[in-house]
């Protein structure tokens, strides 16, 4: 508990001076698009969402794992907590996406298999959010939202395909996608951008975790 | 006391007890048909049914009332503790579970058999015109059963269990579905079955790979 | 049941058993030891662990420290079949509403491997005096038959330890008659009975040790030789209720 205050208010602190520098490799250091323009620059939190999102439920079911295998309850603190904030990442990256595609392709929502699985992805971890809401009892919660974090992880390839080849049925000439030849000082902006969000990543993650176990100390305290 | 014995031996509970009430096919059968028939206003009145949507109106009538009936089998097993009772039983209880996938599997067969002639009747197309269709129902329901069952299982304890089902199980659902539809349209529309092939085998992959998984980790979630 | 079955040997032993639900303890440090043949009914006020101590002892629940142990084996060294020694008789009946009385003994004793399952299952539902109503579905059956039919379902496969958990709820006198008049049966067959009841006298009826709990702890432990019967009931508010309050 101390460790985690500790912690909590060392990331505070470095997010205090990383997310500028963040914002300044994104705004300033990369090179402005040719075609796209201002609204290239979203990119840049648009796919790191995306890494983080996804690394977040990578965290979920490694977590999920470790549950099932000690039945600590720490594993599912991590793992609930890493699904709610990965949750966060993957609604930017659904609403930063149409905000791209309309003005990129003139629509805005592509059924392109990234957005589309980032979506199913979306809608899987919100089922996990709302599993443990409507569930009581602590342990058969962890046990079974350890399940699902699993099984909807190991999901995400088989959908990720599944709709990569529906897709090429229906178009089969996709559409070029972004991205393809990109400007080295863009590459380091977004190598940047994914380092910031990372670090936002794990002091959200240290916050939440902070919270669940305040909120246990609670509940405990009402028990006696 | 063998595991496929025990298996068995679930299967024929459930058989007998749908005999003795038929609960799940009356009240499975019943949604599908009238989904079957309400899809049909999609299309202009009179209108000959385009073979692009048959496969998705048969896939999504089977999906939906597959719901209910998945509810209604698990809600018998939590009635009067009997889920309880069969993990106090000397048996591999992933035997259990398997048990409850094949009596749900046959349910959800059953439901096919009877939509069938409804297509013919309806739409007039038939929906087994390929000899491989048969493969597709198989693994496409096994897998729906496999994954329907679980998250039933899962569900029933929650306070909200008629939105919880559809809420956890329609995401992970998305390959097989996917796969389904277009491999039932494949062969009536009469494409070539090549095209049937990948769809089958990602199915087939979505079945082994959820089998090994729930396999091993069924033990460690069900425990208390 | 297992091998060594000297009178020493404790049929189960459990050590330091502690149960952890989230963040609700439910045991703490529970020592106790049972010999085959012994009769033993756990007194206690709600919320005192008595539930849990029959899961964990029935091997429903999984412990979370401590070691507990079947003929001195550990109890995670044994396999799926071991549970076959058990019988449990809850407050929840345990049978299915669609099947018949007779359907659903069948059913379970297949489960357990029982060879003549029919010829027993009568010989149950005659002791139970439900073999008029063997064809008929369960879930027309009134509360206290429920519960005799429950009986028939736990001692379908002759275990070898029987546990309770309220087993005299809802049932009538004639039934709990019937309960004890079997209970004392199987006793004398050298079967070993762990039973859980709010109900003083029946409970002390049966016993021949009775044990309390309170706070996830046994407070009390003792052969009910060794007790002035009519003491119990003060015993009983001195051990479990004040403390507990």
């Amino acid at each position: 508990m101390k460790l985690l205050k500790k912690l909590d208010t060392i990331f505070s602190i470095l997010l205090f001076f990383v997310v500028p520098i963040g914002l300044y490799f994104a705004f300033f250091y990369a090179p402005l698009e040719k075609i796209m323009g201002l609204i290239q620059k979203i990119f840049y939190f648009h796919v790191s969402s995306a890494w983080i999102g996804f690394f977040a439920f990578f965290i979920t079911f490694i977590m999920s794992i470790l549950y099932l295998i000690t039945k600590k309850i720490i594993y599912d603190d991590i793992a609930s907590a890493s699904a709610e904030i990965g949750l966060i990442f993957c609604t930017i990256v659904i609403v930063t996406g149409p905000l791209w595609a309309r003005p990129t392709w003139g629509v805005y929502w592509t059924w392109d298999p990234r957005l589309t699985s980032t979506l199913i992805l979306w809608f899987i971890y919100v089922g996990y959010v709302m599993l443990r809401q409507f569930m009581e009892e602590s342990q058969k919660r962890a046990q079974f939202s350890a399940a699902l974090g699993i099984i909807g992880f190991i999901n995400v390839p088989i959908v990720f395909l599944s709709i990569q080849w529906w897709e090429n049925t229906i178009h089969p000439n996709v559409v070029q996608k972004g991205g393809g030849g990109m400007h080295p000082d863009m590459f380091v902006a977004m190598q940047v951008c994914l380092f910031v969000f990372t670090i936002i990543y794990i002091s959200l993650l240290i916050r939440r975790l902070r919270i669940i176990f305040l909120e246990r100390q609670v509940k405990l305290l009402e028990l006696d | 006391m063998n595991y496929f014995k025990a298996l068995f031996t679930i299967v024929k509970k459930d058989v007998l007890m749908e005999m003795r009430t038929k609960e799940v096919v009356n009240a499975s059968l019943v949604f599908a048909i009238l989904l079957v028939i309400v899809f049909s206003f999609i299309m202009e009145p009179g209108s000959e049914v385009e073979k692009k949507i048959a496969g998705g109106i048969f896939w999504m009538a089977v999906t939906f009332s597959g719901i209910l009936g998945l509810n209604k089998t698990m809600m018998s097993e939590l009635e009067g503790g009997n889920f309880e009772a069969l993990m106090l039983a000397p048996v591999d209880k992933s035997a259990i579970f398997f048990g409850k996938v094949i009596s749900n599997m046959l349910v959800l067969i059953l439901l096919e058999i009877i939509l069938i002639p409804l297509f013919l009747i309806f739409y007039s197309i038939n929906i087994v015109s390929h000899p491989l269709m048969i493969a597709v129902l198989f693994l496409a329901t096994y897998g729906y059963a496999l994954v329907g069952t679980l998250f039933s299982m899962i569900s029933v304890r929650t306070n909200s269990r008629e939105i919880m089902l559809p809420l956890l199980l329609l995401p992970i659902m998305i390959p097989i579905l996917i796969a389904a539809i277009l491999s039932t349209n494949i062969f009536i529309s009469g494409s070539d079955i090549i095209y049937s092939y990948n769809w089958i085998k990602l199915t087939a992959v979505f079945d082994i790979i959820f089998t090994a998984v729930i396999f091993g980790i069924f033990s460690a979630i069900i425990e208390e | 049941m297992g091998s060594s079955n000297t009178e020493n040997t404790p049929l189960i032993s459990l050590k330091q058993a502690m149960k952890i639900y989230g963040h609700l303890t439910a045991l703490k440090k529970v020592d106790l030891d049972i010999f085959r043949g012994q009769s033993i009914t756990i007194f206690g006020p709600n919320g005192a662990g008595k539930s849990t101590l029959l899961k964990i002892l029935s091997m429903q629940s999984r412990l979370t420290s401590g070691s507990l142990l079947y003929n001195n084996i550990p109890y995670k060294k044994l396999n799926d079949d071991f549970r076959y020694n058990f019988g449990v008789i809850s407050h929840q009946p345990f049978v299915y509403g669609g099947l018949s009385a007779m359907e659903n003994l069948k059913f379970y004793g297949s489960l357990y491997n029982v060879s003549n399952v029919e010829e027993k299952a009568s010989e149950l539902l005659k002791q139970l005096d439900l073999y008029k109503r063997k064809d008929d579905l369960v879930r027309t059956f009134s509360r206290g038959m429920l519960q005799r039919i429950s009986i028939a379902r736990a001692l379908i496969h002759s275990p070898e330890i029987i546990f309770l958990d309220e087993p005299y709820t809802g049932l009538d006198s004639l039934a709990s008659n019937k309960l004890s008049i079997l209970l004392k049966e199987q006793l004398s067959n050298n079967k070993t009975i762990i039973m859980v009841t709010h109900d003083l006298i029946t409970g002390l009826d049966l016993a021949d040790t009775v044990l309390i709990m309170n706070k996830g702890k046994i407070v009390y432990n003792c052969k009910k030789s060794d007790i002035e019967q009519e003491n119990f009931h003060n015993i009983y508010l001195e051990t479990a209720v004040e403390k507990g309050a």
